[in-house]
């Protein structure tokens, strides 16, 4: 499926608006990294795209029940939030919670666990992981949920290196399945070199949208972040490297 | 262990704890002439011993301590804290309150039912209460800061009852009441308490599926399908009516819907839906001993449910304490 914003926008009770005007559509096929500095919008478009935060304008989304919701997309928040002493194989099974249990859940969740470099832990409890052992097991926990559509918020903030480019090919992997990933990321270099189209938020609006050599301009670099960065051209393609403040 | 074993263990665990507490009491029947009594097609005294004193606080027993424990682990499981129990949406204070006021305006010498049916009013006003003050679409945080409110509110107002009671017997008759019993109730106040106990048990048992989901907060339960605002809506009901009808009959019996969680948790691989059922069987029967210890303790004297449960439940939480420092 395709998500398609049309106009949303979130005024907070402080009369703050948060998100102005965005209009997106993510397709099959996209691994849509969506960038901005801090306060930009990114987590706030993330949920009202999903309806859990009252919005005007349209989300294709949120205009699901949300059982219909649980099975076109999954959402990977911000916070990562494992309450109770769970295993990894139990948390990664929250993830079919939207499905009809069937034989396929098991196979689901053996899946997303080795897909996530977990197999090993898969019978250890959660929250006796390091903190990036947890991250990893909470995208497994998304995966497992089979849904066209991923939405991660900074799913790789906190990982160690290896663990970031894993994940990041894994989202490209997915796209190129025909699945469709939307995740907010701060790292602009492994941004530029993973996805497909890069979305930038700047104060609530809709800065650029593009592939990653045509939205990462001097210009909007300055303007946005407040950096300046060049892209090199290599043998494995054009590496974006961000080189100083402005 | 899994699910299944458990809940028959626990199950088995309950029946005879349930037996245990037909068989046990001032008057001295052997087993199977107590049991025999209670199906007998007989007026004797035997019979009345049974059906009219030890078959209603057995069955209060049994209906209040499944539904401490089954909301206690509802509770703990929305609000993802250890630390929460049933009273915490101020449900048993309010309803206290309804008791209390209903003991020192005499209603309760007028009509038989005046306390318990007092005690539910309060607890209804809680829910209005709660859901006016927390608003549907409210966090677990408001749903705590309401509820502290609320029963701050009754306590005070529980304290101006006493403060201002004419005659000491009426203050002494108040403050035996609120530390919680089973003993000397009909099978009038078991049908009463059971349809709303049983009721709100109805409500909170579907949950567990939306409260395996919350382990990973609010926004990603919303996005596995959980309906966020159903769920709160559920709970909040199902625990007024099975607590505040709990606290009607029975007074607050405090700690069950805290600890019986607590214990059975490991055993469910911290599931919070398999928490649900075992805590409701683990609270039955933890209410079912703590009764009949009263009965073998202290035979001459009315020692009341809730400070049993009290003496007992303290005592753990130090144990709590102990353990979380060791792990620090």
């Amino acid at each position: 499926m395709t998500l398609e914003l049309h106009g949303l926008s979130v005024t907070r009770q402080n009369g703050r608006n948060t998100l102005r005007d965005v209009s997106l559509a993510v397709a099959p096929g996209e691994f849509i990294g969506l960038i901005g500095p801090n306060g930009a919008g990114k987590t706030t478009l993330l949920r009202a795209a999903q309806g859990l935060l009252p919005a005007s304008g349209t989300s294709s989304l949120a205009a699901l029940t949300p059982g219909q919701r649980a099975r076109a997309a999954a959402f990977l928040p911000q916070s990562r939030e494992i309450a109770w002493d769970l295993t990894v194989e139990t948390l990664v099974m929250l993830g079919r919670t939207p499905h009809r249990p069937s034989a396929e859940d098991a196979a689901a969740v053996a899946k997303a666990i080795a897909q996530m470099n977990l197999t090993a832990l898969a019978h250890r409890r959660a929250t006796r992981l390091s903190g990036g052992e947890q991250a990893r097991a909470l995208i497994a926990r998304a995966l497992a949920q089979e849904t066209p559509l991923l939405l991660a918020d900074e799913p790789i903030a906190g990982l160690d290196p290896a663990a970031q480019i894993a994940t990041m090919q894994l989202f490209a992997e997915l796209a190129r399945e025909g699945r469709a990933v939307l995740a907010s990321l701060h790292d602009l270099s492994l941004a530029a070199r993973h996805c497909t189209r890069l979305v930038v938020l700047h104060e609530g609006r809709l800065a650029a949208d593009g592939a990653p050599q045509e939205v990462l301009t001097a210009d909007l670099l300055a303007e946005v972040f407040h950096i300046t960065g060049r892209f090199t051209e290599t043998a494995e393609g054009a590496l974006f490297t961000p080189t100083g403040l402005t | 262990m899994t699910a299944g074993r458990l809940y028959a263990l626990l199950g088995l665990l309950t029946a005879a704890l349930f037996l245990a507490s037909l068989t046990v009491g001032p008057a001295s029947l052997p087993i199977g002439e107590a049991l025999s009594a209670l199906v007998a097609q007989s007026d004797g005294p035997a019979t009345m011993v049974m059906r009219e004193i030890r078959l209603p606080r057995a069955l209060l027993a049994a209906l209040i301590g499944g539904s401490l424990g089954l909301c206690g682990a509802a509770m703990q499981g929305y609000l993802r804290n250890p630390l929460a129990e049933p009273g915490l949406i101020g449900v048993s204070s309010t309803a206290a309150l309804g008791a209390v006021i209903a003991i020192q305006t005499g209603l309760t010498y007028t009509a038989a039912l005046a306390l318990p049916l007092m005690a539910l009013a309060g607890a209804g006003l809680a829910v209005l209460a709660i859901l006016a003050l927390a608003g549907p679409r409210g966090t677990a945080l408001t749903l705590i800061l309401a509820g502290v409110a609320l029963s701050a509110l009754a306590g005070a107002l529980t304290s101006l009852v006493l403060n201002l009671s004419p005659s000491p017997y009426a203050a002494a008759e108040i403050v035996f009441w609120m530390m919680g019993s089973v003993a000397d109730r009909s099978m009038t106040h078991v049908a009463l308490a059971a349809p709303f106990i049983l009721g709100g048990m109805a409500l909170i048992l579907p949950l567990g599926r939306g409260l395996d989901a919350l382990t990973l907060g609010e926004d990603a339960a919303a996005s596995m399908g959980t309906r966020l605002t159903r769920l709160r809506l559920a709970l909040i009901l199902g625990v007024a009516a099975s607590v505040g009808a709990g606290t009607a009959v029975a007074g607050a019996i405090g700690f069950v819907g805290l600890v019986v969680p607590h214990l059975l948790r490991p055993l469910t691989g911290h599931r919070p839906s398999t928490l649900l059922i075992a805590s409701a069987l683990g609270g039955a029967a933890m209410l079912l001993a703590a009764d009949t210890a009263t009965r073998l303790i202290l035979p001459a004297r009315d020692l009341k449910l809730g400070v049993v449960t009290a003496l007992v439940g303290a005592p753990f939480f130090f144990h709590l304490v102990w353990r979380l420092r060791g792990r620090l």
